[in-house]
C-alpha cells in the first residue's frame, strides 16, 4: 500500500478537481490494463430533479415536447416523492462525446463507481459493439435530437398542437413496430437526414407546377395489370416495419406527417441496440467498474472505508433474488451479465476439463481483455447467452426451465434443470428470452387493396399460441388506421394458416386530414 | 474530457411536458379533483394534493401479446426434477411469469399542486353576469408610478434622478473639479515666477468654465411622474346568513356549511383580499364567530328580516359598498312567520340588492327528504315572488351533501360560453 497522500479523495465529499483526478485515474486502468477503447468523456453533474426530468424523457438531454413524457414524469414524481422509488445514481447516453450525468448528491465512492461504470464501461460498449455500430450514429444523435425538437414545435405551429399530438400519438403506438431489423440498408448517418429533409422540401417547392394538375391522366390500368404479385414487389411487401412502410405509402398523409413519422422511426432504431443488449451492456458496465475500483483499492488510491461503500453498492446492484423470493421480478441483467462476465475471465484463465469440453475456443487462452473484447464487439445478448452460458455458472444460480400449456390442466412442466442432460435445453430458453424475434410480435403489412377500397392488409404469426391482446390491439389498429386513412385489418395466423382471430378498423376523422 | 455543472441550469424542462399531460386529461382529472374535494373538508381543498386517475384515458397502447404456452427460466431451484408437474397456484404463479408484462396498474397516481388543484376545481367557474356589470363600475381612481417628467410640482421633484443627470452633464462637459483648482492654488504659494503666470491663467481658465457650467442646470431637474389608473375594486365580503333556530338539523347546518366554503375558496380566487361575515339568526340575529356559527346552540322562533336587517346595519356601519364586492349567501330550511314576509320582500329589494353583487339562497332540507312533494316553504314562495318581480336572486334546493358542488357549479357557470356560441 502507499501513503495515503496518493488518494484520490478522503471520506465523502468531492469537488470538480477531484472528479477530474477520478476520471484520469480511472482512465489510465481502463487504457493501460483494460485496453479499452472509448468516445470523448463528457461528466456532467445533476440534480435529482433533472434527473427525474430526464428520466422522462427516455434519458435524453433535449427532446421533442409530448403529453406522454408528462405522464410518466408525473407518474415518477410521484413515486419518488413517496420513496417508492430510488433515483439511479447516473444516466449515460450513446453519443459522441458520451455523456454521463452524475447526481450531485453521489459521495464520492460513489462518482467514481459510477465513472468506472458509465463512463468507461458503457462507453466503450456503446462504441464497439456490432449492433451500436449498426444502427446508430453516436456522433449525430444529438443534433438529430436538436433537429427533431425544433421540427416538431415547427409543426404545431403551422399545424396546430392538435394535429400534431394526434400524429405522434399514432406514431407511438406503433414504435416498436418500426424498427428496420436486418441490415442491408446503408448506414444511417443522421446529420445527412437533416439535411435530406430540408433539401425534399426545397425540392418540392421549387418543382411545383400548377401546370401538372391539368395534364390528362393516361387510360386507368386495369385491375389485371396490377397483379398482386407485381403490387407487393412495387410497395415492397411484406414489410415489417410498419412505420416506415405508412411513411413512404400512406397516401393522405401530409409531408411533415411523413416527416414526423421518420423522426419517431429513426429515435425506435436509435433504441433499438439498447433495447437487444441490457444484459451485455450491463455486464460489461458492471465488470469494468469492478474491476477498475479494485485496482484503485491496490494501488492505495482509494482507502479501505470507500472501498467497502462500493463494495456494499456493487453487491446491492448485482444481486439477484431467486424466483420464490418476494423481490423477484425476473433476472438482473447487473447480476447475470456480471456473473457471466467473471466466469468467462475464469475460463479464460484458469479453466477445468468440463470448461475445456465446452469452451474449447477461450478456455485457458489466458489473455481475458482480449477474449472479453472479443465478445462485447460481436455478441448481443441472445448469442451471447447461447454461446457462453457455462454448466458451472447454471448449477451456481440453479437454473431451470418450465413449460407452461394452458391446456395442461395438470400444472406447470419443469422441462429441463441444471443437469447433465439439461444444460443445452436451459441455455437456448434462456437465450430465447432475450431474442427480440420472440419477445415481439411478428406483424407485417401484407397486402393493400389496390383495386378496391385501399384496405390495408396486416398479419400477425402468431408464436406458442400467444396472441394480441385484444384491447390494446384496437387502440393501436385505431391510430394505424387514422394514419392510412383507409380500413386496416389485421389477421392472428397461427403456423398452420388457419385464421385465429380478425380485425377491421376504419379511421376517424383527424384534425390533420381537414388541415 | 469535460466536466460541466448542469446543477444551476433551469429546472422543470419536464414542466410543459406536464402540462400537456394535465391539458389532455382534464377531463379525466377534473372528476378525480372533484370527487378527492367530497371527502376533504373544504378548507383542505386548497392544499392540492394527490390525486388517481384511471389510467384507461391516458393509456399508451402497443402490440402486446398475451396467453398461449410460455417457457421460462427462472433461477433458484431447489427441489425440482426434470418432469416434475408443478401445479398452478393462481396468483403466485402469475407473479413468477412475465415481468413488466403485464400493466397491472388500473389507476394512475400523481401530485398536482395547490394552483393546479384549484384551477381544475373552479375550471369552468365564472362570476355572474351581474356581479361582472357592477364589477366594471366600481372602479375606482387610483395612481401609478410612470417614469419621470421634465415638469411638475417641486413636491415630486426626484433629487436622485436630478443629480444623476447633473453628474452626467458635469462629466460630460469636463467641468472641473474644485479640488484641482485647490491643489493648484497650493501650488501658486511655493513657486517660481515663470509657472506662477501659467498657474494662475490656468486657475483662471479653471474657475471661468466652472462658473459657464453649473452644478446643477435646470435641464437637469426630473419630477416623478404619476398617471391615473382605473382600479378595480380588489376586496370582497362574504356574508354568511343562517337560521339556526331549532329546526335546522346539523345535517342541514354541514350542508349550508359546505356552500359557503365553496363560494369562500372562489371568491378568494376572484379578490385580493376576502372578509367573512357570519350572521345567525332566530327571531333575533346577531354576528358571530364561525365556531358558534357552525356549532353554538340557539333556539327561538324564525325571523328573517331580523338577519336582513343585521347584515345591512353592518354594511353601513363597514363595507361601502362603493370600496367592497359584497357576496351574500342565505342558508335556511325555508321557515319563516308569514308576517315576516314584508319586512323581507322591502328589505331585499330596497337595501340589500342593491348593494350586493350576488345573492344566493339555498333552501337545505333533511336527507332523503323528497323535497318534490313538499309543499313550498313560506322563504321559497316569498323569493320566488321576488324573482318573478324581476329580483336578482339565485334559489336553489339542496338535500344531500353530493348535491352541493352540482348547485354551486350551477350558480356560477360560465355564461359566456353559451353566448359565444349563439354568436
Amino acid at each position: 500500500m502507499t501513503a495515503t497522500t496518493d488518494r484520490l479523495f478522503e471520506g465523502a465529499d468531492w469537488d470538480f478537481q477531484t472528479l477530474q483526478r477520478i476520471h484520469d485515474a480511472c482512465e489510465e486502468i481502463a487504457r493501460s490494463e483494460l485496453g479499452l477503447d472509448t468516445y470523448p468523456n463528457q461528466i456532467e453533474v445533476i440534480t435529482a430533479e433533472q434527473m427525474l426530468d430526464a428520466y422522462s424523457s427516455v434519458g435524453m438531454p433535449l427532446f421533442y415536447k409530448h403529453w406522454s413524457f408528462g405522464k410518466h414524469f408525473a407518474h415518477q414524481e410521484a413515486s419518488y416523492r413517496k420513496g417508492l422509488m430510488g433515483l439511479a445514481y447516473e444516466i449515460v447516453i450513446n453519443s459522441s462525446p458520451c455523456i454521463s450525468y452524475l447526481m450531485e448528491e453521489n459521495t464520492a465512492t460513489m462518482q467514481t463507481l459510477v465513472i468506472a461504470h458509465a463512463a468507461f464501461g458503457h462507453n466503450h460498449f456503446f462504441k464497439n459493439n456490432y449492433l451500436f455500430k449498426q444502427w446508430t450514429d453516436a456522433e449525430g444523435i444529438l443534433d438529430y435530437l436538436d433537429f427533431a425538437k425544433n421540427y416538431v414545435a415547427q409543426c404545431e405551429e403551422r399545424h396546430g398542437r392538435l394535429a400534431v399530438e394526434q400524429t405522434l400519438d399514432a406514431a407511438h403506438a406503433l414504435m416498436s413496430h418500426g424498427i428496420d431489423r436486418y441490415p442491408g440498408k446503408k448506414k444511417l448517418d443522421l446529420r445527412a437526414e437533416e439535411k435530406r429533409a430540408g433539401d425534399r422540401r426545397l425540392h418540392e417547392e421549387g418543382a411545383f407546377n400548377d401546370l401538372w394538375r391539368t395534364v390528362p391522366t393516361g387510360p386507368i390500368k386495369s385491375p389485371e395489370l396490377l397483379n398482386t404479385e407485381r403490387r407487393r414487389n412495387l410497395l415492397g411487401l411484406p414489410q415489417e416495419n410498419l412505420l416506415y412502410f405508412l411513411e413512404k405509402t400512406a397516401p393522405r398523409l401530409q409531408p411533415w406527417q411523413r416527416e414526423v413519422l421518420r423522426i419517431v422511426r429513426h429515435i425506435a432504431q436509435y433504441f433499438y441496440p439498447q433495447s437487444q443488449t441490457k444484459v451485455m451492456n450491463e455486464g460489461t458496465a458492471t465488470y469494468v467498474h469492478y474491476r477498475i475500483m479494485t485496482r484503485l483499492h491496490e494501488q492505495g488510491q482509494i482507502s479501505d472505508g470507500n472501498f467497502l461503500e462500493f463494495l456494499q453498492s456493487h453487491t446491492n446492484v448485482v444481486f439477484q433474488p431467486e424466483f420464490d423470493d418476494q423481490r423477484f421480478s425476473g433476472f438482473n441483467p447487473y447480476a447475470l451479465g456480471f456473473a457471466m462476465m467473471q466466469d468467462i475471465e475464469r475460463i479464460v484463465s484458469s479453466p477445468d476439463d468440463e470448461d475445456r469440453e465446452w469452451f474449447p475456443d477461450i478456455a485457458g487462452t489466458g489473455d481475458v481483455m482480449a477474449v472479453l473484447r472479443d465478445i462485447w464487439a460481436n455478441y448481443r445478448d441472445e448469442s451471447f447467452i447461447s454461446q457462453f452460458l457455462s454448466p458451472r455458472l447454471m448449477r451456481h444460480l440453479r437454473l431451470f426451465h418450465l413449460h407452461d400449456d394452458p391446456a395442461e390442466s395438470a400444472g406447470v412442466l419443469v422441462d429441463a434443470i441444471h443437469d447433465e442432460r439439461g444444460y443445452r435445453r436451459v441455455r437456448r430458453e434462456l437465450a430465447r428470452q432475450y431474442d427480440v424475434g420472440y419477445i415481439d410480435a411478428n406483424i407485417e403489412v401484407v397486402d393493400v387493396d389496390l383495386a378496391g377500397d385501399r384496405r390495408l392488409m396486416l398479419r400477425h404469426s402468431v408464436v406458442k399460441g400467444a396472441q394480441l391482446n385484444e384491447a390494446d390491439a384496437k387502440r393501436v389498429l385505431q391510430h394505424l388506421a387514422d394514419l392510412w386513412s383507409y380500413d386496416v385489418s389485421l389477421v392472428e395466423v397461427d403456423p398452420t394458416d388457419t385464421i385465429e382471430k380478425e380485425y377491421v378498423v376504419s379511421p376517424r376523422e383527424l384534425a390533420a386530414a381537414a388541415a | 474530457m469535460h466536466i460541466i455543472d448542469r446543477r444551476l441550469n433551469p429546472g422543470s424542462k419536464s414542466l410543459e411536458n406536464r402540462q400537456r399531460f394535465l391539458r389532455r386529461a382534464r377531463a379525466l382529472v377534473q372528476g378525480a379533483v372533484k370527487k378527492s374535494s367530497q371527502d376533504r373538508d373544504i378548507k383542505d381543498v386548497l392544499e392540492g394534493g394527490e390525486v388517481s386517475i384511471p389510467l384507461d384515458g391516458m393509456h399508451e397502447p402497443r402490440f402486446r401479446r398475451e396467453g398461449g404456452t410460455r417457457d421460462m427460466v427462472l433461477p433458484g431451484n431447489k427441489k425440482f426434477v426434470e418432469g416434475d408437474m408443478l401445479p398452478r397456484s393462481g396468483e403466485s404463479r402469475r407473479k413468477a411469469s412475465g415481468p413488466g408484462e403485464g400493466d397491472s396498474e388500473d389507476a394512475f397516481r400523481f401530485v398536482l399542486s395547490r394552483d393546479e388543484f384549484v384551477d381544475l376545481f373552479l375550471d369552468d367557474l365564472e362570476l355572474p353576469d351581474l356581479a361582472k356589470r357592477k364589477l366594471a363600475q366600481a372602479e375606482s381612481e387610483g395612481l401609478r408610478r410612470a417614469g419621470y417628467t421634465t415638469s411638475g410640482s417641486p413636491a415630486n421633484l426626484s433629487v436622485s434622478r436630478t443629480v444623476r443627470l447633473a453628474l452626467a452633464r458635469r462629466v460630460a462637459l469636463r467641468r472641473p473639479r474644485p479640488e484641482t483648482i485647490a491643489q493648484l492654488e497650493a501650488e501658486l504659494a511655493d513657486c517660481d515666477e515663470a509657472r506662477r503666470a501659467a498657474l494662475l491663467a490656468e486657475i483662471e481658465t479653471l474657475k471661468a468654465k466652472i462658473r459657464r457650467i453649473p452644478f446643477i442646470d435646470p435641464i437637469d431637474i426630473r419630477y416623478r411622474r404619476f398617471e391615473t389608473v382605473p382600479k378595480p375594486v380588489a376586496q370582497a365580503v362574504m356574508f354568511c346568513l343562517m337560521d339556526v333556530s331549532g329546526s335546522m338539523s346539523e345535517h342541514m347546518k354541514d350542508l349550508a356549511k359546505r356552500f359557503y366554503m365553496l363560494l369562500y375558496v372562489f371568491l378568494t380566487r376572484r379578490y385580493r383580499h376576502v372578509e367573512i361575515v357570519f350572521i345567525r339568526h332566530t327571531d333575533r340575529a346577531e354576528e358571530v364567530d364561525e365556531d358558534t356559527f357552525f356549532h353554538g346552540p340557539a333556539s327561538g322562533g324564525t325571523l328573517v328580516s331580523s338577519a336582513l336587517e343585521a347584515m345591512h346595519e353592518i354594511v353601513r356601519s363597514r363595507f361601502r359598498p362603493a370600496d367592497w364586492n359584497i357576496y351574500a349567501a342565505q342558508a335556511s330550511d325555508g321557515d319563516n312567520s308569514t308576517s315576516d314576509s314584508d319586512a323581507v320582500s322591502r328589505l331585499l329589494t330596497d337595501k340589500i340588492l342593491p348593494v350586493s353583487q350576488f345573492f344566493a339562497y339555498l333552501e337545505v332540507g333533511e336527507a332523503g327528504g323528497s323535497t318534490f312533494e313538499m309543499p313550498d316553504s313560506s322563504l321559497w314562495t316569498l323569493y320566488q315572488r321576488l324573482r318573478a318581480e324581476g329580483a336578482p336572486l339565485s334559489i336553489r334546493k339542496v338535500s344531500e351533501r353530493s348535491e352541493i358542488f352540482p348547485v354551486f357549479h350551477d350558480l356560477f357557470q360560465r355564461r359566456q360560453k353559451r353566448e359565444k356560441a349563439a354568436s
